[in-house]
Parts: C-alpha cells; structure tokens; sequence
C-alpha cells in the first residue's frame, strides 16, 4: 500500500488563519499572481497549463489547457468559474471555497489573465452561505490589495471579478445552463452546436467556463511550472486530485492524492484515509465519479485512481466522488434515491429526461415500497434505453445534455449487479433491509 | 427570401436529396417527401430541440449518432437515416414518455380529431402505455386571459407558445415554472397573458392545452367545413382559413403566407368573427318615417329610394357617398360607377377624415411588405403599428431584430417599435414636416437632437431605392396636412424611395385604387386621366373634384346634400367631428345606411339596406402594398342581406339605369379592361392554386417568383389539415417553387400607364402648411391615438373581445407631468374649454413629447372625439378630487 500525500490545492485548508488575506500571504499567496502579470506573458501560462496536463476537475476531464486553446477570438471573452458543485457526496469545492477562498481568487485571476478575459464571474452554489461570504471577502480584500481591478499589482493589466449565487438548481452546475442563468435567464442547458462555450457562451461571447478546484491548481502551477506538475500522476491524469469519500467508511472525507498512484482499495481501507468499514462490513458496491456514474463491484476495488483507468473497467472519475456502500446498503433504495434526486433537477426541457426520469423514478419508488412486478425490471432497462441508447457506456443520449443519462447509469448498473436484489423486494412484497 | 440556387446534397433513407444551404434536416426531408415526426419543431419559430421527437441518425466522424434533424443543419454529403431501428426506437421511446402524463381526454377534448400528438401516435410509439403510475395532475383548464385557457395536464412542454410570446410577439407573459416533472406553462403571477397576439399560441399548441374562449366546446373538427380567405380586420391581409358548423362561424386560423402573415393573426382579427354571428345583424331593409321604422320589402326599399334620389340627380353634387373601406374591391368598382358615372357625383369618400390624402399613395412607387422588411432603412411615419396593423408590426419586429433593418420612427409617442428603432424621434404635432426636412437637408451642420442627428446619419447612407417609408396616419387630432407634407417631403428627397401604406382600414387601400375617393377613378387615375375604355364603359365621369367625408359632412350640416349613402360607415363614431355628424345626418333629407350592423349612424337612416358580411360572399380585397387577395364564402347570407355591388345594381336600376352587371365576372370583366391597374386579372385567375397568396397590381411579370411558403404542415398549423389527411406535406402544389401567376399576363402599356402618374414633386401637389396656433401655457396640444381593441363596431359585436377594450386613457410625459404636479394613475379631467372628459386614467410616459397629451382613441361611445375635434385645438388638464 503505497500513500502518496501530496498537497497541492489543500494545503491550507486547515490553517483558519489563512481564510484571510494576511494569512493567505503569508502562506504564499498572490505570488504566482504577481509573477503572472508581472513577468509572464499569458502565453507563457498557456503554454504551462498545457504541459501540465490539467484535466478539468469538474466532472467531464477535459484538458484545461486544450479548452483554453480553443476560445475563439473575439473583443470580449469571459471566464467563468464553476463552483456550483450540488451532487450528492460531492463537496471538495465546498472545502476549497470556504477554506482556502483566496486561493480561488487568485487561481480565477491567473486564469483570466491567461485567456485574455474582460471579467470574470464566479458562479458559487446559492446553499453555500459560509463559502459565499467568503469568498466575497476574499474579493473585497484582493480589491484592496491590488490584487484585482485596474492595473494589477502595477501592471497593465485590469479585471474585475464578479460573485454570482445560484439559486438552488443542480441543472446549473451544466455549464451552458449555469451560463443561462447567470444571463438571467432559466437555467436550460444550451442545445449543440455550438459545441462548445469557447465558441459562443456567455452574452454571446467566447466563454471558458472552469471549476474551482481546476483553477485552484493555477496558482501552484505558475510557482512550480507545467512540468513539475505533470511529474505527478500517469498517462493524461497529470497533479494531484481531491477525492471526496463518503458513504461506509470510517473516515469520511477530502482526500487530495496524486493521481494513478492509490487504488479505490487505498482510499477505502488506508488508516489514514477512509480507514475501513465498521467492523464485520463487506464493500457491496461504490460510485467511483459521482451520481452519474455507473457503479463498480468489491471485485474491482483495485482500478487506479485516474481518470482513464476507471473509463477502463466502464464507469467514470468524475467529479471524484467516491460513495462506499456496504453490505447492510438496500440497492434499491440506493438506486431509487439517486434516480429521485436526478428526476428531481432535471430541469424539464426535454422530453426523455423530464418523463423519463420521473417516470424511472416512480418505478423504482414501487419496487422499493413493495409494489414491484417482475415485468418492471425489463420495462425499467427499456425505459433506460429510451434516454441511453444501448444502455452502454460511454452513454449516448437522446437527451440535450447529460443529467439525463445520469438516471440510468445507477439504475441499470443496480438492476445489473443486484437483479436478485430486485427480484427479492418484488417477491417479499417489500425492502428486506427494513 | 434567398433567391440563391446554391444547394447542397445530402442521403436521406438512402435517396439523394438536395436543400438549401442552411436549412435544417427535418425542412429539407420534408420537401423531398420524408416526414419526420415532431412537436416543438414548428417552421416560423426558431428551433430549440426539446421535444427529441425527431431524432433521426446522422453519420459524423464517430459514425452514426441520434440527432435532431430540427436543430442540425443540412450538410454538403451528410448522411441521415430517419427509420432505422435505432431512429424508431428513440422515437418511439420519445412517443411514450410525452404520453405517460398526459390525459386521455381526446374524447372531450377539443384538439382531438386535429390534434399532432393524436395523429403522430397513431404512426408512431407503441399502442398501448407501460405507464401505470397516477398521472400528473393540475386543476383543469385555468384562464390565463380572457381569450384563453390552459389545461396543463395536457401541456407537452414543446416551448412553442412561450417561443412565440417571447420571440415573435415580445412578450414573454407566459414561460416555464418549476423544473423536472413538475415544469409548466404559466403566467407570472397578477400578469395575464394579455396580448395582442394570443390565439397564435392556440393555434400552434400541439395538443389542447391552450384553448380559445370562442371556439371552446363549439365543434368537433371532423364536422368543421373550411374555405380560405383573407382576413378583413385591418389591411395586412392576412391570409386564412374560414371554418364554419351548421353555417355558423366557429374558427379563423392563419394560414402561412410567406408574403404576408407567416400564419399569424392578430386576436381582433382571429376572434372578429363573432360579429358576423351577432344576433344585432340586419337581416331586413328597414324604412323609417320619422320615428317610426318598419321592415320592408327590397322592392319597396328601392321604390322608397328612387323618388329622393331621382330629384337629387338634378344636382349631383346633392348626393354624396361616406364609407366602402370595408367592401371588397368588387362592390368598391361597382360603387364607384354607380356614384360617378350614373350619379355623376364626385363626392364619394372611403376615408373618414382618418386616413391620407389619396395621391400619396396614386402618385408613388409602392412599397411590398416584402419590400419593407428588406429594407435597409424603414421610416416610420404613423400611428403605432402594433396597435393599428398588428401583424405587419410582427413582420417589422422580426426584420429589425434577425435581419438588420433599421427602423427611423418620427412619432408623437414612444411606440411599440421604438425599442427595436434605430433611431427614435419625438416630434410635437405641426412639426413634423419641418423635422423631415432636417433628416434630409445637406446642411453639414450637426443637428442638435441626438436622436435627428442617427437619423439623418442612416438616411444619408443609405441606398434611396433601399428606402421604404410606412405611411399612415400619426394623429388623429387636428389635420393630417402636415404629416403628408412630411412624407412627400421625404419622398422627394430620395428619389427611387417606395411607400408603404399604412392606411389601416380593411380594404382603404382597394377603395383608393377603384376610385372611391374624390379626384380618382379606377386604376389610381385622376378624373381627367381615365383611359379610352373606361370613357366608353362610363359615358361620363364627374369633372369637378368632390367632397371629402369631412367636407360632405359640413355641407350636409349646411343643407346642401340632399342624399347620403353611408356604407359601412357610421360618422358619428368615426369621423372626426361626431357633434357635426350628428347635424349632418339630422338635415339630410335621405340617409341611406347600407349596414351589416345597427350603429350609431344608423338611427339617422330613412333607408336602411341590410348588406351580406364577410363570409358570406365571394369577392376579392387589397391590402396594404396592393395585394388583391380572394375573399372566400362559408356562409349563407343572412337574412335578405346582400352583397354591396348587388345593391349597388338594384339602386341603379331602380332609377331606371343598368350597370351591366350580372354576376361578380361582369365586374372583372369590365374592370380589367378599363383599369390598367388591374388589366389582365380576372376571379378565375385569383382563384387558381398559384395565386393563392394574391396577386400584386400591377401585375408588372407574367413570371414571377412566388415565394409562397404556405406550408400544410399538420404539426404547424393544426386544425387546417390533419396529418391523417395529408401524409407528408408535398413539395409542389402547395405554391413554393411555382414560378408564375397562371392564366395573368403582365401588360407592359398597362403597367407604364400606372407608372406613369408617379410623381416626382409630391409636394408641389399638396396644400401649403396651415398656421400653427402658439400654445398658451397649461395647454396642452392633444394627440388622438388609436388603440386595437378600440370598442369600434366590429369589437362591440364580438361578445369576446368587447371586453378588452381599455377605459380611455390620457398619457403625458414626464416633465409635462412633473410641471404639472400630476402623478400616474391619478384621475384627471380633460377639457377643451367647452366641454369636458372626466374620470381618464393619467399614464406617464418618458416617450411622450413635452407639452402634448396622449388620449386614447374610443370607439362607438365616441367620447374622446367630443372634446379633440378641430384644428389647432389646445386642451387642458385637471386632477380630480379624490
């Protein structure tokens, strides 16, 4: 079992003196800020971030560095930041807003320093009322400091940033649908094409859109280069990553390790990590990546922790949330909870998602609550396949963007590795966990 | 309209098809036969892919995927396949889910029998539901405005009636609330969904989650009979379908003309219909001895007729004919020789002191709508047009926003176009001309006005023949002469300009073109001007220039009109001065009212003649840019009423005179031939499947191309056609691609002939400015403007719409009434001096010029002509006591 603690984007998360600025300086900070703006071309970051091999850390993986590549040009260009992580079990954003805020702020402004922005907006989570007030502090201090508005730290260079909360939908964590709602508009996620926000994104404009933990690897980035950063990890998980560990272990909690470098089995059973299950508990299942993500069997406890590795073996990393469920776990429920939360934030646009997905979730409420059929299990992977053609992974979808084939994932991984879980609950007439 | 031939190929189900660059897939296989099933796809809105109904396979880099074929743009070798496996089953899975929440009420549901989603599943999704959870349930169907009603049990979220609201309309008064399973249309809260626009949204529902209060429970579809018209509303001329049960008028809906409506209508146009079933109708001439009225034979109304009117013939100038503009062009020709050959009166007027003087519109290029939207600029010099053409103010709307037109409005009040303007002037009455001549003199000086100054700027750069001005009337109050001035002005200047009208009553612009205005004859030709055949068809024609409405009222107040016809007219409501009518029509020995409704002008008829409405004859109507369209008949006439042109053949010979005219073909026949306007047309012509739009006079090509995109979608426009009826819509037959007007020649001397009067001084025709009287302090200089629902005859009669109309209201701006000390919503009094208006609500607006007040326009009660009425006319205001 090899530990491979190495801090990046949580360094100081548990120092409460460096919530503020004098705290936050006195740890470093602004220093890559000031070194960007005042001896490096945006170029030059562009060309570090490119060798550093970021993949984005909010959900999807893709490379940050190639993302920015792709911004079109244009007169006006915004950044965004994606904080409005709200999926069950995922809170390593939640840390870093409210632990290391400035480290954000800075990460954003080395960001947009980098791509050229004209402003940049921070989209926090609405429920993030601590996260909020401080990173709004965290704003109003770097104002003061110089460290953001007109010519920064004496250079040429000038931005505001804008805080914006959301207001309590998790569809706006999809990034045209937070782009929407930060224009003000519902928060429907955009139809493609366009593909991509740097094409056309907010306001019209070529837009990046980047999560927090993403831009929180900047300011390490620009102190240490592209290259040392990509001297950690494997293959194109390049840093360190936090993963978020929830659900039977002991430990729950944020864990940031290299990447490629730790097992699930690591995370799960390290006594410094997870440390284990209670006592006599057996790993039935875990979510590697989130919700969305298909599940992984106890057998497959050994899949590296990186991203292509868990595409591997047909699941995804995700947003990193790691969800353990042990053996005293109904899947059903487990299932039925995850399809209630997803039909529940859908945001209703279009068709397979809204009725699928509530439709999915009443019959899976049914099954659980002891009204099940034996027919429902075929009618439920049928229904599945009406969102996810195939029911396969990587998911195609007949939807217009990915919450829907959210739904299926856990449904249709539950009924494949658990059936006579199923068939128990329909035969018994109700939950043998209960 | 992209006259480009480029085109690009693609695979469709493995047949090569071609499409326009640009066009999305679900477009261009439906031309080529191919129809792909859909919901939120609908051809006049823009797409948004929500329903995933049309999911069809298209092959990319990775191979096939599902894609929707509303959202993706044909491409130059793309390969898609609509019913593959894969395809139907997404499809069909689709199919599934909008039915599992929704009821199976077709059987008392309206839309069932015509209803997208009914049709499509009877092709597509599988027969019966694997839903067996309770539905989603919402209290039936709630009133969202007083015209209608949302079931949102039956919604299926397409987003095409909140995509109209917003887009086309701008007004987004409906829109999503809630999210997943729970999402649904609704309004805001304490905010109907009152628009001007709201049927379309009916219309276009998919399913029968929005009904409309007059045709709710009314008719079953399948037992609807339909014929297609044009909607005689105002002058747009939006084309429509005429739906009818047991005779009775149930539906209008809107066809898709690509000319003119793009299948819109306005409420009052969708839901007029209701007057023509007015149980007010007159059935049955009546004539009246002094107080005493008694219904009569047409024989014995015509005996009654004749001895006035045959002692009036001594002195044609006796006779004087107000109203027509709601006649169709047949009545108008017939009419108008009746009046000016037989009579041999000159004073007959379609307009009622309301509308321009005739030669701006005989004496100038024309302008299309077509030509407008197209424009680079637009110069607006009118009332606001959503209020008085409600559907060209969409087509205005759209161009502005998508396709770079820029609009240079000069209006006394901030209008419904004035965000979308480019350049917006507020100008006071009387200086309206003297502004145009700023916008257009090549004076280097920068003007003051930044507002003069943007104008004068994309006047200056623009192409004149690119250069549409939209005429109509910008008061109501006080003379026109200046505005026409303004106009002429601004014609003068840029010569190659067209005008579009903007004379808004129904068929204004057919009346001028037949004559029915004083000076004219048929063919926009001046009384010296009539052709050979004309003269020879004619005998005579008057040689004095007649009397306007305003002018026939004054000497009939003076004794000097001894017969006057009012046909569809009623002055007392409508013409400027209703005291001055009131006294006209009290002195006229025979007021003759040919009427299809009891108004206030018809107490004074000794002779009322009951005329056949709209729907219940054949006949044709120009709109605004002289489009001649086909009026079509769905009902029996009601009563012993009859066509206009028919009355106008009895009362000719019941003085012993013949018209020559049998049948509507006589008319054309004659009238083709002496009017070079309308030479070559006949009512066969306009009735043949490539005229269906109409035809544009002059006829200037035998081929032209006719952009018709009448689209027969059943998903686009239910309740026309039913997808069980039509299959696939076809690629011809429906007017797209046809490329000439069958059986109508183009006359090159006919056309020169009508060119010919084109005026390049327009000016020099016009009188010279009157004197503007100084403005004391407190007065106030009124502005009377109309508002659509307007409470005029037709809204009265509509049990639906009579409703809408808004109490009176007066608008000031705010420095106006900051001086003042007046806050909004007061109730305030307005006074002439004379007499006086009480319990007006007060209605601030920026957009209002200092020392002007708004009023509103009122129909039938005619209050507010009361007090403005005149020239010059100074108006104060008083708060009201609480």
């Amino acid at each position: 079992m090899t530990l491979a603690p190495f801090k990046i984007v949580s360094k100081r998360v548990d120092d409460p003196e460096a919530v503020g600025l004098q705290g936050y300086l006195a740890t470093g900070g602004y220093q890559a800020l000031k070194r960007a703006v005042l001896d490096l071309t945006p170029e030059a970051i562009r060309d570090q971030v490119m060798q550093a091999s970021l993949l984005g850390r909010g959900g999807a993986g893709f490379e940050a560095g190639r993302k920015w590549s792709m911004l079109k040009k244009s007169d006006v260009r915004y950044l965004v930041i994606n904080g409005d992580e709200s999926e069950p079990a995922t809170f390593k954003d939640h840390m870093l807003v409210e632990r290391d805020p400035h480290q954000l702020v800075e990460g954003a402004l080395i960001a947009g320093y980098a791509i050229g922005a004209a402003r940049i907006f921070i989209f926090l989570r609405g429920e993030f009322a601590l996260g909020l007030e401080r990173v709004q502090a965290a704003i109003n201090e770097a104002y003061e400091y110089g460290a953001i508005g007109r010519n920064i730290f004496g250079s040429d260079f000038s931005i505001d940033l804008v805080l914006h909360p959301g207001a309590g939908a998790y569809i706006c964590g999809e990034e045209t649908a937070l782009l929407e709602s930060l224009e003000g508009k519902r928060g429907f996620p955009r139809i493609k094409p366009p593909y991509f926000p740097a094409v056309i994104g907010l306001y019209g404009q070529p837009t990046i859109v980047n999560n927090v933990e993403t831009v929180s690897n900047l300011p390490w980035i620009v102190m240490n280069g592209g290259g040392e950063f990509s001297e950690l990890g494997v293959g194109r998980s390049r840093g360190t990553r936090l993963f978020a560990l929830s659900g039977d272990v002991i430990r729950p909690g944020n864990y940031e390790l290299e990447m490629v470098k730790n097992t699930f089995r690591d995370l799960i059973f390290d006594p410094e990590m997870g440390g284990g299950l209670a006592p006599g508990r057996q790993v039935k299942a875990v979510i590697p990546g989130g919700v969305s993500a298909p599940w992984l069997g106890p057998d497959q406890l050994d899949v590296l922790l990186g991203q292509d590795e868990v595409a591997a073996v047909g699941s995804m990393l995700g947003s990193g949330s790691i969800i353990v469920m042990d053996d005293s776990t109904c899947m059903v429920r487990a299932a039925w909870r995850i399809a209630k939360f997803f039909a529940r934030e859908s945001c209703g646009q279009c068709t397979p998602c809204r009725e699928g997905g509530s439709w999915i979730e009443k019959v899976m409420r049914r099954i659980e609550t002891g009204s099940g059929r034996e027919e429902d299990l075929d009618l439920l992977m049928d229904l599945c396949d009406n969102i996810v053609p195939g029911v396969s992974w990587p998911p195609q979808q007949t939807t217009i963007c990915v919450l829907g084939p959210s739904i299926p994932s856990s449904v249709a991984t539950a009924i494949r590795m658990f059936r006579d879980e199923f068939l128990l609950h329909i035969k018994e007439g109700g939950c043998p966990y209960e | 309209m992209n006259d480009s031939d480029a085109t690009v190929k693609l695979v469709v189900d493995g047949h090569e098809i071609q499409a326009k660059p640009g066009e999305m897939i679900i477009a261009a296989a439906e031309k080529a036969g191919v129809l792909i099933p859909r919901f939120c796809y609908h051809p006049r809105l823009e797409p948004v892919g929500v329903c995933r109904m049309c999911l069809v396979e298209v092959k990319g880099p990775r191979g096939f995927s599902l894609q929707p074929a509303c959202y993706l743009p044909v491409a130059e070798g793309m390969e898609v396949v609509t019913n593959s496996d894969k395809a139907k089953k997404a499809q069909d899975g689709v199919l599934e889910y909008l039915l599992a929440n929704h009821p199976l009420d077709c059987p008392v549901c309206d839309k069932g029998g015509e209803c997208p989603l009914q049709d499509q599943t009877f092709v597509y999704g599988p027969g019966e539901s694997r839903f067996v959870e309770e539905k989603r349930h919402y209290p039936k169907p709630i009133p969202i405005s007083k015209l209608v009603y949302l079931d949102r049990e039956r919604c299926i979220q397409c987003d095409r009636c909140t995509r109209f609201a917003d887009d086309v309309a701008g007004e987004a008064l409906i829109n999503f609330i809630g999210r997943g399973g729970s999402i649904q249309v609704n309004t805001f809260p304490d905010k109907p969904f009152s628009s001007y626009f709201s049927g379309n949204t009916v219309q276009i529902c998919p399913v029968g989650a929005l009904t409309a209060t007059p045709y709710r429970f009314k008719a079953r579809p399948w037992d609807l009979e339909q014929v297609e018209s044009t909607c005689v509303g105002c002058s747009v001329g939006c084309q429509i379908v005429v739906q009818s049960s047991e005779n009775e008028l149930v539906r209008y809906l809107g066809l898709d003309s690509e000319a003119v409506n793009h299948s819109w209508l306005c409420d009052k146009g969708r839901f007029g219909f209701e007057s023509v079933n007015s149980s007010d109708r007159l059935g049955t001439p009546t004539i009246r001895n002094g107080t005493a009225a008694k219904e009569a034979s047409w024989t014995e109304a015509m005996a009654k007729l004749a001895e006035p009117l045959n002692r009036a013939r001594k002195r044609p100038e006796s006779i004087a004919i107000i109203g027509g503009a709601h006649l169709a062009n047949e009545d108008l020709y017939v009419w108008s020789k009746l009046a000016k050959s037989i009579f041999g009166t000159d004073s007959v007027d379609a307009q009622l002191g309301d509308g321009l003087d005739p030669r701006l519109l005989t004496r100038t290029n024309r302008a299309t709508i077509a030509d407008a939207v197209g424009a680079e600029v637009l110069v607006l010099l009118s009332g606001d047009i959503r209020e008085e053409l409600p559907v060209l103010f969409l087509r205005l709307r759209e161009a502005a926003i998508s396709s770079g037109l820029k609009i240079v409005e000069l209006t006394h009040a901030a209008t419904s176009l004035t965000p979308n303007a480019a350049a917006s002037i507020v100008v006071s009455p009387g200086q309206v001309e003297a502004t145009v001549r700023s916008l257009v003199e090549q004076s280097g000086q920068e003007p003051s006005d930044p507002s003069i100054a943007v104008a004068k700027a994309i006047i200056a750069g623009a192409d004149p023949n690119r250069i549409v001005v939209l005429a109509g009337r910008m008061n109501q109050a006080g003379s026109s002469l200046d505005q026409e001035r303004a106009i002429a002005t601004l014609i003068d200047a840029k010569p190659g300009s067209k005008l579009l009208s903007g004379l808004r009553r129904a068929n204004v612009n057919g009346a001028i073109d037949m004559g029915f205005v004083p000076g004219h004859l048929p063919g926009r030709c001046a009384l010296t001007e009539g052709s050979k055949e004309l003269i020879d068809a004619w005998k005579q024609v008057p040689t004095q220039i007649g009397r306007s409405t305003p002018e026939i009222l004054a000497a009939a107040a003076n004794g000097e009109i001894d017969v006057l016809f009012l046909i569809g007219a009623d002055p007392i409501s409508d013409a400027p001065d209703p005291e001055l009518s009131e006294r006209a029509l009290a002195k006229v020995g025979t007021v003759v009212s040919v009427e299809t409704l009891p108004n206030a002008s018809t107490r004074f008829a000794s002779i009322i003649l009951p005329a056949a409405a709209f729907t219940e004859r054949m006949g044709s109507t120009t709109n605004v840019e002289s489009r001649i369209s086909l009026l079509g008949q769905k009902l029996v006439s009601f009563g012993l009423s009859r066509p206009e042109w028919m009355i106008a053949v009895e009362i000719a010979a019941a003085i012993g005179e013949d018209l020559g005219f049998e049948s509507m073909h006589d008319v054309w026949r004659e009238l083709s031939v002496v009017s070079p306007l309308h030479r070559g047309l006949s009512l066969q012509a306009l009735g043949s499947p490539g005229t269906r739009e109409g035809v544009l006079v002059p006829v200037r090509r035998s081929r032209v191309s006719i952009a018709s995109n009448r689209s027969l979608d059943p998903v686009a426009t239910p309740g026309i056609i039913s997808v069980e009826h039509s299959g696939p819509p076809s690629s011809s037959g429906t007017g797209r691609g046809s490329d000439a007007y069958p059986g109508i020649e183009a006359n090159a001397s006919a056309v020169e002939s009508v060119d010919s009067r084109i005026s390049g001084d327009l000016l020099d025709l016009l009188a010279t400015p009157n004197e503007v009287a100084p403005i004391g302090s407190g007065d106030l200089v009124p502005v009377l403007r109309r508002r659509l629902f307007d409470g005029g005859t037709m809204l009265v009669r509509s049990k639906n719409l009579t409703e809408l109309a808004p109490a009176p209201r007066v608008t000031v701006g705010g420095s106006t009434a900051a001086s003042m000390g007046f806050a909004a919503g007061s109730k305030v009094t307005l006074s002439n001096g004379t007499s006086e208006l009480p319990d007006l609500e007060l209605v601030v607006d920026r957009g209002v010029a200092d020392g002007v007040v708004v009023v509103d326009l009122d129909g039938e009660s005619g209050l507010t002509r009361r007090v403005i009425q005149g020239e010059n006319l100074r108006l104060t205001i008083k708060l009201e006591s609480v």
